[in-house]
């Protein structure tokens, strides 16, 4: 749900908008909205979420209306529109994972992270959230971190643990 | 040792990159079918394989590109569908991670066919790594004169993108993903038209799944004819199979379609049996959207024969007795695992990946998914077993995709074949809610010494 909220003017970098340019090369003249869904990934990954101000941003830089990147952001499960950890461990929770063990494991992760599934922890580091299959069903339990979707196979409690440690020494 | 083809270098070390894949062959179709073939004779040697699309439809892929409409002066193109997320499936994310250049591969070839001069590969976003592997080969695949202008002295153009999907299963539907390609929410399409004359930007357009086009290379090498040859009946060559649960080793295998499914699951080449030493109760054959059938059916037809890896086979007395081979996502149960909670995970799958647009998929899954939620959680009554087969009847074949289908037959099945477990249920609320893990009465019992023995 677009959460409307006031927000800081945001900037884009340089370098974002040099990759913005290349991304909409990639299509016919004309067709330049398709390059909408790699935009939002590029800009997530540089802002951190997607406030409404990023998404007007998009929306003038692709010359089409905001509603269209809304409508678009809000569809798809890896936009965030509102604020997050700066780590999101994304556990898959589809069938398949859930047969070895993936259930306990956000179980475990409830009470390491000491917040809810879509909390924040205080220190602002961790979000976790459960997510429907990753394609890895042979590998299972499994996490992914973004932007770059790093991927944890085989994972189980002290494996985990044992992430976030390293993550919170960054 | 089974014949393989698309996962015959995969241990090489280095076959990530040109340089490796080419010294192993690679790259041989592209020049054979550039320097030697006219786009109609590719078509043609594709249509003689008998190759049938690999993402789960199974529809003959040389077919599906004759229907393409070639009208003068407008663009065509090919997509290709890497949206893989249908749980149990994840045979597409091996394949691009391990051998990049065999899609690559499969993709120049197929694009020359069908006279695309601009492609797509539209891979899911969450698979971030494979798009990174992905894009650094399509730069080495360049740097060769693979891709760009006049490939190889032929006079042919192509260039070759990938694109990041936003996370929504239901992209993986080829009107959706189009939709997605254009920038758009992933809303199906109605159909027709079809893709093959009004598709990308209008455009006609073909979209394959990764295996579909990276098979093309093997044919193109070998002949379709040689192709043809393995397999069995209508189901020929070989096919990626995911297999994931409770397997002694799961993972992606390639077999040769035919192969006795009781074999697969058995024997140590594939699966090497039940992990833990426990009994199969249950599989899904094809991806979590097929039905599940119970372990008898799953290894032996009606009849008594074996049944096997095959289209044909799976499906073998319809819906009654019968599944499908799907996208070849096998997941195995085992005999502590409890059919309920499973199907009400994949219901909570579908209601979460529903689009929304179709009113019986929007409310049918959500629905499916509260009474499975409240009959694994030990609040059922026995009339909601007749509820849930009753919505899963009034959703079947009343959307604009088959996400509907795909939601309505796991819930289907395994009301069909688990109806005492469901029951179970309702009787032992208690039980159920102390996460017993209802009835193993279903599972069969087969050491892994008697197969070794029928072999």
């Amino acid at each position: 749900m677009l959460k409307v909220e006031e927000q800081q003017p945001v900037e884009f970098s340089s370098a974002l908008i040099a990759k913005c340019d290349e991304i909409s090369n990639r299509y016919p003249e004309g067709k330049q909205k398709s390059a909408l869904l790699p935009i939002l990934h590029e800009v997530q990954a540089e802002l951190g979420w997607l406030s409404s101000n990023a998404m007007d941003k998009v929306a003038a830089y692709l010359k089409i209306e905001p509603i269209e990147v809304y409508e678009v952001a809000s569809f798809y499960s890896m936009y965030f529109l509102q604020p997050k950890g700066k780590y999101v461990l994304e556990v898959c929770r589809t069938g398949p994972c859930c047969l070895v063990g993936a259930e306990k494991l956000m179980e475990h992760m409830e009470k390491s992270l000491g917040v809810k599934e879509g909390e924040v922890t205080a220190d602002g580091l961790f979000s976790w959230r459960g997510v429907e299959c990753l394609a890895a069903c042979g590998y299972g339990p499994v996490l992914q971190i973004g932007p770059e979707y790093t991927f944890y196979e085989n994972l189980d409690n002290q494996k985990v643990d044992t992430l976030i440690e390293e993550l919170r020494k960054k | 040792m089974a014949r393989k083809l698309l996962l015959e270098h995969i241990n090489v070390p280095g076959i990530n990159t040109l340089d490796v894949y080419r010294q192993k062959g690679g790259y041989r179709a592209v020049e054979k079918a550039l320097k030697t073939l006219t786009p109609d004779e590719v078509v043609e040697e594709v249509k003689k394989s008998g190759l049938r699309g690999r993402g789960g439809a199974g529809f003959p892929t040389g077919m599906k590109w004759s229907f393409l409409a070639k009208p003068e002066g407008v663009a065509r193109y090919l997509v290709c569908n890497a949206d893989e997320s249908e749980p149990g499936t994840f045979k597409d994310r091996y394949l691009m991670t391990h051998i990049p250049h065999a899609l690559i591969e499969g993709m120049i070839v197929s694009s020359y066919a069908l006279g695309a001069k601009t492609s797509y590969i539209y891979v899911r976003g969450e698979m971030m790594p494979q798009i990174r592997i992905l894009e650094r080969a399509i730069a080495e695949a360049k740097a060769a004169g693979f891709l760009g202008k006049n490939i190889l002295g032929s006079g042919y153009d192509l260039e070759l993108y990938v694109q990041p999907g936003g996370g929504a299963y239901i992209c993986g539907e080829e009107t959706a993903l189009l939709e997605s390609l254009e920038g758009k929410r992933g809303n199906p399409r109605i159909k027709p038209p079809f893709p093959a004359i009004a598709g990308l930007y209008g455009c006609p357009t073909v979209v394959n799944n990764v295996e579909s086009i990276a098979a093309v290379v093997p044919i193109i090498n070998d002949g379709g004819d040689e192709y043809m040859k393995i397999g069995i009946g209508r189901s020929t060559g070989t096919k990626l199979i995911s297999a994931s649960g409770n397997l002694v080793r799961p993972g992606v295998y390639e077999i040769e379609l035919g192969l006795p499914v009781e074999e697969f699951i058995y024997s140590d080449e594939y699966c090497g049996g039940i992990a833990n030493g426990k009994r199969l109760k249950a599989t899904v054959a094809g991806g979590s959207s097929v039905p599940v059938l119970p372990a008898n059916l799953t290894l032996k037809l009606a009849n008594g024969e074996p049944r096997l890896m095959s289209y044909e086979s799976l499906s073998e007395g319809g819906f009654a007795t019968g599944t499908m081979l799907g996208s070849g996502g096998f997941i195995a149960f085992d005999e502590d695992q409890c059919i309920v909670r499973n199907t009400w995970n994949f219901s909570r799958f579908y209601h979460h990946e529903s689009c929304g647009q179709c009113s019986p998929c929007r409310e049918g899954t959500g629905w499916m998914e509260k009474v499975l939620h409240r009959l694994e959680h030990g609040h059922g009554k026995m009339s909601d077993i007749d509820l849930l087969v009753d919505v899963s009847k009034k959703i079947e074949g009343n959307t604009i995709c088959p996400l509907g289908d795909a939601a309505a037959w796991p819930v289907a099945s395994a009301i069909r074949h688990f109806r005492d477990e469901f029951e179970w249920h309702v009787k032992e609320p208690v039980k159920s809610l102390q996460g017993n893990y209802g009835i193993a009465d279903y599972a069969v019992p087969i050491a892994k010494a008697e197969v070794k023995q029928e072999n």
